[in-house]
């Protein structure tokens, strides 16, 4: 069974992990847009797609979060990309599928996925 | 929706949106009844609001769209013969209680609720959560503050092995108290 004794122990192990507390400044944020149009559109696993695969790919300098109406329930749904400069890629009618790309070739390479964007469905 | 656990993420996100640092989900079953409820400690809304809030047509406003986050859920629990209720006061939080009778042909399966969970905690580091779930005399809870107090300052509630550790514990624990039956 899982205990709180073993999670002590995780933190023992994890804390002396050399530079345990990244640097998260000059982050990527990813932002699901959580409300009711999102998620009755299938917002929980495109979010959940993207913190597996971030977790899987070891992404330090990725942080992925949840956010309210985006404000464009037609394309729910919305995921936002937003670099340290403020710099924001608005992908749409997103699928599980599509945040794997958009991790692989986004977020690690560097490569907007024009074709997901809202700029190419609307 | 096509799941409870759906509309739990959705009342959450209110929650969230409502600045709550602390906000409790529970789900309850006994006997042929479910209740889901959800205690947060955001800004809370004032008597007018509640009302318009479970009314989506009552509404003096023009100006903004009206919500539907809050009307689906107890729409969800009262289709099943069940109940619902809210209460809220400004600058001291929000309380829902919906009350589902799961015998009925039109209850929505609560579907992963650990999932909903697990992702609250995970896309919300800066936020607590207290999940209790319990059935028939059985429960178990999982509160963000005790982790917490247990990983000290230098390690994150959503380092990867962490994460880790949150998600097998709910499964082990979902699984005591159905008896290892689902
Ligand atoms: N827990 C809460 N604390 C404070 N205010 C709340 C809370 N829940 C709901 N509200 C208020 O009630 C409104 C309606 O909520 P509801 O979830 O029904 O719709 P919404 O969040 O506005 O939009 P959506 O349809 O996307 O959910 C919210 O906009 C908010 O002002
Ligand atoms: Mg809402």
């Amino acid at each position: 069974m899982k205990s709180l004794e073993e999670l002590r122990a995780i933190k023992e192990r994890v804390q002396n992990q050399v530079a345990m507390r990244e640097d998260k400044t000059g982050a990527l944020r990813v932002q699901v847009g959580m409300a009711t149009c999102g998620i009755a559109a299938g917002a929980r696993p495109v979010l959940n797609a993207f913190v597996e695969e971030c977790t899987k790919r070891n992404l330090k300098n990725v942080i992925v979060t949840q956010t309210g109406c985006i404000g464009i329930c037609q394309f729910e749904p919305v995921v936002e990309v937003v670099s340290a400069d403020g710099e924001k890629v608005t992908y749409v009618k997103m699928t599980p599928e599509k945040a794997i790309r958009v991790v692989n070739d986004h977020l690690v390479n560097g490569n907007v996925v024009t074709e997901f964007t809202i700029g190419a469905n609307s | 929706m096509r799941e409870l656990s759906l509309h739990v993420m959705d009342i959450v996100q209110n929650s969230l949106s409502a600045g709550a640092s602390l906000t409790e989900i529970s789900v309850t079953e006994q006997g042929k009844q479910m209740a889901i409820a959800i205690i947060d400690n955001g800004r809370g809304m004032s008597q007018e609001q509640v009302k318009s809030v479970i009314d989506p047509f009552f509404t003096t406003r023009t100006t903004r769209k009206v919500g539907l986050g809050v009307p689906l859920f107890k729409m969800a629990a009262e289709q099943t013969g069940g109940s619902f209720s809210i209460s809220s006061e400004l600058g001291a939080g929000t309380r829902l209680t919906a009350v589902f009778q799961t015998t009925s042909v039109d209850m929505i399966p609560l579907g992963d609720i650990n999932s909903t969970i697990s992702l609250l905690i995970r896309c919300n580091p800066d936020r607590d959560f207290l999940f209790r779930r319990a059935k028939d005399g059985k429960e178990f809870t999982l509160d963000t503050r005790e982790l917490r107090r247990v990983l000290g300052e230098g390690v994150a509630l959503d380092a990867p092995e962490v994460m880790e550790w949150i998600d097998a514990y709910l499964a082990e624990q979902t699984e005591t108290i159905f008896g290892g039956t689902i």
